[in-house]
């Protein structure tokens, strides 16, 4: 199997509002999605469905395991060092150790092994995040705006760290995300939900690691801003 | 108010004042050394009979007199040993239940409605019933002294349980978490702050299962000393005893500090 996610035909609805509409999508082993659309367009019901925290009322879903998830908030267990944090669901065997230090050297955390969550900055918990949910080396990783509450420079710093983590991690990542720039300059490929279904199914055309404003994305991005209902004026500077 | 020549001035302190470390110290000791002196001053000056109230220094004879014949020792070492014994049981047992009913629904709907019925029964009337199955002994004290630290710690680990933050629950189960591991690595270590103050509450509701198990049927223990003194009417022993207690209280509230400390090092270092 060379997927990573197949949904066919995916329906959820609350109530009378079908949130996901018949959803259909395929993704790669490896690849970038970042998933965009509306609020209540059903981003983060798919990524529920994708966690197995939900069930779809109709449709197909199948993902690769192993699989993780990254939130918004770090969601760390105050009551746990941070290793052990990142041990979350693994064995804590010799190996599993090694793994989950050397990935937090990875995210630029070394020596905050035996710090707590609570005297963490909220970029440094949201790296252990990060580094749980690579660490026991997922073939699927679910991301659920997880650079949305840091501030803007943790934010570009975060973006620089997901490429270089991506050169020794292959997950498929699905990453849900309000920002256009961030899903032009994180993405392999870019899909728009809007009223339930697949609005717009596109792949980035610019090798990474790339910068938001490549005039290569300048097209898909203001493509991608209308249809999230943002005009956009072209600065004329002669 | 503005000032009308203009000038700059510093700001004016809006802070609040923190009293130094000593004076706040002087300042908590001193309603209870009053009191005390009073007592004292009363008793000497004939105000207070000794019938009504024995002054402090009669107490403290007391237990000079208690001390030298070695039954003050004896007598705090059976009281701790039964409350040692009788808590631990009510504590275990309590947050055994609290967890079972806290983490499932199945849990919930077969423990909670039979808890909640029991934590409604003031544990004192369970004493005729006890002394049916247990007589007089041992066995029925320290069953009394569960029973009575059962009911708070039972109810502060279920609502320490049900308090645990739903997101990191789900965010653990993404992990694969579950079962027993759930409850060991992330449920427990965030319910503590509420485990804790369970076994603060458990403990001061024991003293009273103390009492009123060494009532009956014994020849040592705090109890006991509470026997005699009303026995042969000295009102210095009766103070005595209730200083006693006081001091038990006090050390319990320490063991707790101590426990909160050691069991929660995340919250010394939180910024």
């Amino acid at each position: 199997m060379t997927h990573a996610v197949s949904l066919d035909g995916v329906v959820k609805a609350y109530g009378d509002v079908r949130v996901l509409d018949g959803v259909s999508l395929s993704i790669p082993r490896g690849q970038l999605v970042a998933l965009l659309g509306p609020s209540g367009t059903g981003k983060t019901t798919l990524l529920r469905l994708l966690a197995g925290f939900e069930r779809p009322d109709s449709g197909e879903i199948a993902v690769v395991e192993p699989r993780t998830i990254v939130y918004q908030e770090p969601r760390l267990i105050e009551g746990r060092r941070v290793l052990r944090n990142v041990l979350l669901g693994q064995r804590r065997d010799a190996a599993a150790i090694e793994r989950a230090r050397s990935v937090l050297v990875e995210v630029g955390l070394a020596g905050k092994e035996r710090a707590w969550p609570t005297t963490l900055s909220g970029g440094e918990a949201q790296r252990v995040a990060l580094a749980r949910a690579l660490s026991n080396e997922p073939q699927l990783l679910l991301a659920d705006e997880p650079f949305a509450a840091l501030d803007a420079l943790t934010r570009l710093k975060m973006h620089a760290l997901v490429d270089a983590l991506r050169v020794r991690h292959d997950p498929a990542i699905v990453l849900v995300t309000h920002d256009v720039d961030e899903a032009v300059r994180l993405a392999d490929r870019v899909v728009l939900l809007r009223e339930g279904t697949v609005a717009i199914d596109e792949l980035v055309p610019a090798p990474h690691p790339r910068s938001s404003d490549d005039p290569a994305l300048a097209a898909l991005r203001e493509r991608l801003l209308a249809a999230l209902g943002v005009e956009v004026r072209r600065a004329t500077l002669a | 108010m503005t000032d009308v020549t203009g000038a700059l001035a510093p700001p004016r302190f809006l802070g609040v004042h923190r009293p130094t470390r000593r004076r706040s110290l002087l300042l908590r000791a001193s309603v209870p050394l009053a009191l005390l002196l009073v007592w004292q001053l009363s008793s000497v000056l004939g105000l207070l009979s000794p019938q009504v109230l024995a002054a402090p220094s009669e107490v403290i004879g007391a237990v000079r007199e208690l001390a030298s014949s070695g039954q003050l020792f004896d007598f705090l070492l059976a009281s701790l040993r039964r409350i040692a014994i009788g808590v631990s049981i009510g504590l275990a047992l309590g947050t055994f239940l609290g967890l079972l009913a806290g983490v499932g629904s199945l849990g919930e709907q077969l423990i909670d409605p039979t808890m909640q019925m029991y934590r409604a029964v003031p544990f004192l009337a369970l004493v005729p019933l006890l002394l049916t199955w247990f007589g007089v002994d041992e066995t029925f004290k320290i069953v009394l002294i569960a029973a009575s630290a059962l009911a708070p710690m039972y109810a502060y680990t279920y609502l320490g349980v049900r308090g645990v933050d739903r997101k990191i629950i789900e965010a653990a189960r993404g992990y694969g978490v579950s079962g027993v591991a759930l409850v060991r690595e992330v449920i427990t270590p965030a319910a503590l702050p509420s485990l804790l103050m369970g076994v603060r509450i458990s403990l001061s509701v024991s003293l009273t299962g103390l009492i009123a198990a060494e009532q009956i049927g014994t020849t040592e223990g705090i109890g006991y000393l509470v026997a005699l003194a009303q026995q042969y009417f000295r009102t210095d022993y009766m103070v005595l005893c209730i200083v006693l207690y006081a001091i038990l209280g006090l050390v319990f509230d320490a063991l707790v500090r101590v426990l909160e400390q050691r069991a929660m090092p995340w919250r010394r270092e939180s910024r």
